[in-house]
């Protein structure tokens, strides 16, 4: 059976002045998914998603969102949240919600009630009628984050939500997150990040110089990493030295090698034969991170791509 | 379509709501004080300046019957010609003129009456005056010799009889009206399009246009912004014009204003101004907006909007020099351009009396409005969210940057 999709692009292109932001961005964002789009900073995470919200129109290549190659058409049922925020700040916080939710389809009276109960149930009510001015950051963050589910829709995408948030409002925010996926709604978000995507998503992109280098599941993500090995013994030399991989090194007076592809049985039945005295062993999966970074990494060494011509 | 006209009234509303309830309202309402008090304090210090020094006292020395005669005269001639081109006289009984000189007590003094009079005084207070004392004089003695007849003179009452103003004097009235309309006309139409213009800098460097993007059409936030500041201005406008129909019922009386009535008549020149005004305000408010966009920052913004600011007065300068050429053909051109033709249209609204050719205006109006904003929306959607390109205009003044 065919998963639903909530967004789904094919070799998006955007140029600016001769720059190739986004060259050829392939999406599948499942629907009621929590997806991660993870890049460096620059990586044209940004244009992806502003293509995507029909912000701005792709030079080449196609977008559905939700099921229309229109996503304007679509707009009432996607809540966004972009990088810079943008809030004016003489508005009372109810009315910022509600005219975020009146700009995406809600009778204003009604978008004042939501409002209200929003702020409510997020500690906030007492800052119900004070200007955003007056807000704290955080306050006002979450004022933003409001107005972007207000109106309850089925898609919500994040650029850079955590981004300005102390760590209590970081947790609030995951904690937001999947509430509204509880609810089936779909969490496309951005993020350079790392750990908030490990924690959060089912699938991640990881977008490099413009293009996708890698799309899976974050255990994929992993996986494309070996495990490390990290082995103390208490004798230094021995028979049972033959048996470590070629490529282990010494590091601190511990050996330090990938997990061999036969597993880690067989190495422990000849260091223990060749009475190495194990004191310590341990296997460490790599993270999220690592493979950002080989992945980012390759990406560089590969050479990204050319930076614009001076005019 | 109707979804684009929902949004655009959503934005339009916030802006509105915004707009009316902050102090730059309140200065946008005061803004037409601004010329009254330069007109008044520059017109007090002008005419301050131009007015003549106090007039000088002149003494005559004379007996008492002559003083009478004398003080009837003075009356007479203060009526006709107004205490300022009249000498102070002072009439003395007797007393030292030399004396009355040296201490400063008058200008000039008069002696020898009745018979041989002599003025004697500085010689610029001296030649000025003197037909005029020579005047009070022989009034005054002639009314002597009246008295001492007997004849007693009645006073002619002069009954006044008003007709209307020949042609000539209307058409002057009407010409100045034509120009007080296009000056206030340009008056209002750059003070909004200052402030559209600053209302869409701050909402791009808060950020806001985005959001409003990831919802509603580009067009839709172009409309909005317009209907909101043309919503606004008609707020000033209502205001001002219950102001200054206050103040001329106060103060003005009625049959003045009917002296200076426009071709059309008031409630249509009313009327017609405010549709060429709202259609001025559109026709330079899209193109300011679609331009506007193109701009980064606020030095950009001036940088950009000054061509358009001199573009108008070039426009107004056009319009104006037509108004007493009504069908003329530089009248017609500017009628057919559209930027200045409210301009020339409120002017002819003053001075001719034909509805149709208002008609044919606002419809060619209608049009060209319609199609500058569709060149401004394409220019706002092109350009509002590139923070990260180059526009022509950034090009042009050689700036470029990176996509996010």
């Amino acid at each position: 059976m065919t998963q639903e999709l909530a967004i789904e692009a094919k070799a998006l292109v955007k140029q600016f002045d001769g720059f190739r932001a986004v060259d050829g961005v392939d999406l599948a964002v499942p629907a009621g998914a929590i997806y991660g789009v993870l890049g460096p900073n620059g990586a044209g995470k940004t244009t992806t998603l502003r293509m995507l919200l029909g912000i701005i129109d792709p030079d080449s290549g196609e977008r559905k969102v939700l099921g229309n190659r229109q996503p304007l058409r679509a707009a009432n049922r996607i809540g966004y949240l972009p990088e810079e925020r943008g809030l004016y700040p003489t508005m009372q916080a109810r009315e910022a919600i509600a005219f975020m939710g009146a700009l995406r389809g809600l009778k204003l009276g009604e978008a004042r009630e939501r409002a209200d109960r929003l702020l409510a149930e997020h500690g906030l009510a007492e800052a119900a009628r004070k200007p955003i001015r007056t807000l704290s950051k955080g306050m006002a963050q979450t004022v933003q984050i409001l107005g972007t589910i207000v109106h309850q829709p089925r898609l919500i995408v994040l650029d850079e939500p955590f981004s300005g948030l102390d760590a209590i409002n970081q947790e609030r925010l995951e904690v937001m997150i999947r509430a509204q996926v509880d609810t089936g709604a779909t969490v496309l978000f951005s993020t350079h990040v790392i750990a908030h995507a490990e924690r959060l998503c089912e699938r991640i992109a990881i977008i490099v110089g413009g293009r996708v280098r890698f799309e899976g599941s974050v255990a994929e993500a992993r996986g494309r990493l070996q495990a490390q090995v990290t082995l103390v013994t208490r004798r230094t030399e021995g028979g049972w030295r033959a048996a470590l991989p070629a490529d282990a090194r010494c590091e601190n007076g511990a050996w330090i090698f990938p997990l061999p592809e036969n597993g880690i049985e067989p190495l422990l039945a000849r260091l223990i034969e060749g009475e190495a005295g194990i004191e310590a062993l341990s296997i460490e999966r790599p993270g999220l991170h690592d493979a950002f970074v080989e992945i980012v990494g390759e990406a560089a060494a590969q050479g990204i791509r050319k930076e614009p011509e001076p005019e | 379509m109707l979804a684009n006209l929902r949004a655009a009234l959503v934005i339009a509303r916030r802006d509105y709501v915004a707009t009316v309830w902050s102090r730059a309202f309140i200065l946008f309402l005061l803004g037409p004080l601004i010329p009254i008090l330069f007109g008044m304090t520059f017109g007090t210090v002008g005419s301050k300046m131009s007015a003549p020094s106090a007039p000088p006292t002149i003494v005559i020395l004379a007996s008492d019957s002559e003083a009478q005669a004398l003080q009837g005269v003075r009356r007479r001639i203060s009526t006709i010609l107004g205490d300022e081109g009249v000498p102070r006289i002072e009439i003395r009984p007797g007393g030292n003129p030399a004396h009355i000189l040296e201490n400063d007590e008058a200008a000039a003094v008069v002696t020898g009456l009745p018979d041989r009079p002599v003025l004697r005084g500085v010689p610029e207070v001296v030649s000025r005056h003197a037909a005029l004392i020579e005047w009070m004089l022989s009034d005054a003695r002639r009314d002597r010799a009246l008295d001492k007849a007997g004849i007693v003179t009645r006073p002619i009452a002069l009954k006044q009889d008003f007709i209307a103003a020949p042609r000539h004097s209307e058409q002057n009235d009407r010409s100045t009206l034509a120009r007080a309309g296009q000056l206030l006309l340009l008056f209002l139409t750059m003070i909004l399009t200052g402030m559209l213009l600053s209302n869409m800098m701050e909402e791009k460097s808060s950020k806001v246009i985005e959001i409003l993007a990831a919802a509603v059409p580009v067009d839709a936030i172009f409309m909005g912004k317009l209907i909101a500041m043309l919503g606004m201005s008609l707020t000033g406008i209502a205001i001002w014009a219950s102001a200054a129909a206050a103040a001329l019922l106060a103060f003005v009386p009625v049959s003045a204003l009917e002296m200076i009535a426009p071709a059309v008549g008031w409630p249509m020149f009313i009327m017609l101004s405010t549709i060429y005004f709202m259609a001025s305000y559109l026709l330079v408010g899209a193109l300011y907006l679609g331009i506007g966009a193109q701009a980064g920052t606020v030095r950009e913004v001036q940088t950009l909007s000054m061509p358009l600011t001199f573009g108008q007065l070039i426009v107004f300068g056009f319009a104006a020099s037509a108004v007493d050429q009504t069908n003329g053909p530089a009248s017609i051109a500017a009628s057919l351009f559209p930027w200045s033709s409210p301009y020339a249209m409120i002017a002819r609204a003053a001075q001719q009396p034909e509805i149709w050719p208002h008609l044919l205006a606002i419809a060619w109006q209608a049009a060209t409005v319609a199609m500058i904003i569709r060149v401004g929306a394409n220019l706002f959607r092109r350009s509002v969210l590139k923070s990260g390109g180059a526009g022509f205009w950034r090009k042009l003044i050689g700036r470029s940057s990176r996509a996010a």
